[in-house]
């Protein structure tokens, strides 16, 4: 069914006259449903000129006939006079007193002057194939998607020149025209394409999708439109240190708002010209939004960093945890890269033992997604049987979301050391059996000197729960911590030149030095143990 | 470090230095805390005063402690420490110095030259102590100023004399002018031969 009526004939016939399409018609026209649009464009241009005759008919009627009232003839002859002007800068430009055939012929081969071609070329079967074949090269794993598109930011421009336009001529009918009536190229476009996609691809389209292809259209040809906006409302033109060009959409938008209609008016063609060339399609790019895999893992080596250990541009080891746990994931799901996080973390010459701890893994633009839980539990033996300074347990895909219950409790949880001290002075088992007395020792730490470099100088009161001894020899023992998470064991033993008081070497009056660090636990229930 | 004396640093002197005896210490099969973390650089004669050698200790991740050499007079045997003041003129006093945030804003800042702090001795001998390096007061150490002996006891870790961090672009440059450990081992041994020599 033809969408418009009466009402619209005046509108419509002054934009196709200018070099509009007959979608941008319907959007001025505030055509707001789906079916019209849909129609293919030469039907549509058909549909469009049958209506139309009768309006020039009528029109051609009107002015030929004396005006029954003079204030319309006024009207009519002023808007004459407009387009006349117009058709005076813009070449081949058919104005609404030339002959209809050429006319239609015209708006047949002519780019739409607002749309730039968006809702004509681009809106055709061919177009959407094209894409969809670049969507199903890209190797992406997916069950839905979200289609974005970006047009030109001149086309902003066009369209703001196009309304003002149709408000003028409104107007003179004593009707109004908001910005807010007239349907959004965006959403003109994406009734077309959704279901052409959705047929193509076979899969629904959804907003929520974290499959997205995205399509940016430029148009060379008119990319100085936006210019004169600049000289206006420089504030809305401050260059930015990662945008090419200061012509952003966004803007382009806010300038709009804000300049003067007059002052729009005066350095920008209402309508707009006819360009000679389509838009050009800049890129179609596939992205999947992020997964999360979480885990714990144990630390075997005394030689293995959590993260790459890397200073002035130089690796100092080759191997770390979190690249031991992501390399294979990262082939699995290939991804582009990854984010690692973890609740605390170990110095490199520690072992993490016992449950593990606790980490999750973002994989950025994964391709592959759907694994069952068998695939996951492979994947786990995939990175145990890569290596033998780590292990990982409890593999699983979680939600971005549940990734904050890992950090909420770095803090407040104790965690359990196991250390093997040296002492300068030859101790025997009752030396240290006191140890094994103490319940909640508060010690003030001031932050290491090792750390100092990167963090504030503070005293931090900490305390240690409670400890126990196990006796190695003259000059060793071994002890167990349990502790308030953030405090700093080694400080806690050798004293860090006396920084941290008490410390193993005041409470034993020896000088004490740690050899060896395990953490025995890291007191944090997430993510939930699974069943081997 | 690589002349690393293979033992705990804090304790064993330099060759041919005297030192205070420590308690009956092992020597542990690993490298001690202050060699296992820091790079030891020395002065001599600081300020041309002879033997008032310093040591400054630089953290792999170029914090400075700076502490005195075991040739420095105050550790010779049979010599007391009567008090240590951080007041270095009448308006300036190390103690005042305070460091807030991750940058270390309102720190004091040294030069090689910056007096540290005086160590009066009970023979009336005054010394005064150098950063020898450039860059921000981190802390001073006030354990120091209530137990003077641990400046004794153990002058290259409890008993250290201030912190330091030096601007990060000059964290290499800063110790151009320094002794390494052996260079300064060269000095002391020749310093000790000229006396045998003079008397």
């Amino acid at each position: 069914m033809f969408p418009l009526t009466e009402e619209n004939k005046y509108v419509a016939q002054l934009l196709f006259s200018t070099g509009t399409c007959p979608r941008c018609i319907f959007r001025f026209c505030g055509v707001d449903f789906h079916a019209p649009y849909k129609l293919s464009y030469e039907e549509l241009l058909s549909e469009l000129q049958k209506f139309l005759e009768t309006e020039k008919g009528e029109l051609i009627l009107e002015v030929t006939n004396p005006p029954p009232k003079k204030i319309r003839l006024d009207e009519l002859e002023d808007g004459i006079d407009e387009i006349d002007n117009l058709s005076q800068n813009g070449e081949g430009r058919v104005s609404i007193i030339e002959d209809g055939s050429i006319a239609s012929k015209n708006s047949n081969l002519n780019v739409c002057n607002v749309c730039l071609g968006i809702l004509q070329e681009f809106c055709e079967k061919e177009f959407i194939k094209k894409v969809c074949q670049k969507v199903e090269a890209s190797g992406f794993e997916f069950t839905n998607l979200v289609f974005s598109v970006s047009f030109p930011p001149q086309q902003s421009v066009r369209e703001h020149a196009a309304w003002l336009l149709v408000k003028q001529e409104m107007g003179k009918q004593s009707l109004s025209l908001g910005r807010n009536d007239i349907v959004q190229l965006k959403e003109a476009y994406k009734w077309i394409t959704h279901p052409l996609f959705s047929e193509e691809l076979g899969v629904p389209i959804d907003g929520k999708s974290l499959f997205e292809v995205s399509v940016v259209f430029a148009h060379p040809e008119t990319v100085e439109d936006c210019h004169f906006l600049r000289a206006t409302c420089p504030d809305c033109f401050k260059p930015a240190k990662n945008k090419q060009s200061v012509f952003t959409r966004m803007a382009v938008m806010k300038a709009l708002n804000k300049i003067k209609e007059e002052d729009f008016r005066k350095q920008f063609p209402c309508p707009p010209n006819s360009p000679k060339a389509l838009c050009t399609v800049l890129e179609t790019e596939c992205t999947h939004g992020a997964v999360f895999v979480a885990g714990r893992y144990n630390k075997y080596s005394r030689s293995l960093p959590q993260t790459p250990w890397i200073i002035d541009g130089e690796r100092k080891l080759e191997s770390s945890v979190e690249e031991l746990i992501s390399d294979p994931l990262l082939t699995v799901f290939k991804a582009e890269s990854f984010n690692f996080s973890s609740s605390g973390r170990e110095d490199v010459d520690v072992r993490t033992l016992g449950n593990g701890r606790p980490f999750a893994i973002e994989l950025v633009n994964p391709h592959r997604v759907h694994f069952t839980s068998q695939e996951i539990k492979e994947l786990q033996q995939k990175i145990n049987s890569s290596s033998d300074k780590i292990q990982v347990r409890d593999l699983q895909l979680v939600t971005r979301e549940a990734i904050g219950h890992m950090k909420e409790g770095e803090e407040e949880k104790t965690k359990t050391y196991s250390a093997l001290i040296w002492t300068n002075k030859a101790i025997q088992k009752e030396d240290i059996e006191f140890l094994n007395d103490i319940k909640d020792l508060t010690i003030d730490q001031k932050t290491p000197l090792r750390v100092l470099h990167r963090r504030p100088l503070a005293v931090r009161t900490r305390t240690i729960h409670s400890m126990e001894t196990c006796y190695v020899d003259e000059h060793h023992f071994r002890l167990c911590l349990r502790t308030q998470a953030g405090t700093y064991i080694k400080e806690f033993v050798h004293g860090d030149f006396g920084r941290t008081k008490p410390n193993i070497g005041t409470l034993m009056n020896v000088t004490a030095d740690i050899l060896e660090l395990d953490v025995e636990s890291v007191d944090v229930d997430w993510p939930p143990a699974l069943d081997d | 470090m690589e002349e690393a004396l293979g033992s705990l640093g804090a304790e064993v002197p330099a060759p041919g230095v005297a030192v205070a005896t420590a308690p009956v210490a092992v020597e542990s099969a690993v490298p001690s805390l202050v060699d296992r973390y820091f790079t030891r650089w020395y002065k001599a004669d600081v300020k041309g005063k002879p033997c008032e050698d310093h040591c400054i200790l630089q953290h792999s991740n170029r914090i400075c402690v700076i502490t005195l050499a075991e040739s420095h007079p105050v550790l010779q045997s049979g010599k007391t420490i009567k008090s240590i003041s951080y007041q270095i003129s009448n308006n300036c006093s190390r103690l005042q110095n305070k460091v807030s945030g991750k940058f270390k804003r309102g720190a004091q800042f040294l030069t090689e030259l910056a007096p540290l702090c005086k160590i009066y001795c009970s023979d009336g001998e005054e010394y005064t102590i150098s950063s020898c390096v450039r860059g921000r007061l981190m802390e001073v150490n006030e354990n120091i100023l209530h137990e003077p002996s641990i400046l004794q006891e153990k002058p290259s870790t409890e008993g250290y004399i201030a912190v330091v961090l030096p601007k990060f672009e000059e964290s290499k440059s800063i110790t151009e002018g320094l002794l390494t450990q052996k260079q300064y081992e060269e000095v002391v041994v020749q310093r000790v031969s000229a006396t045998a020599a003079t008397s």
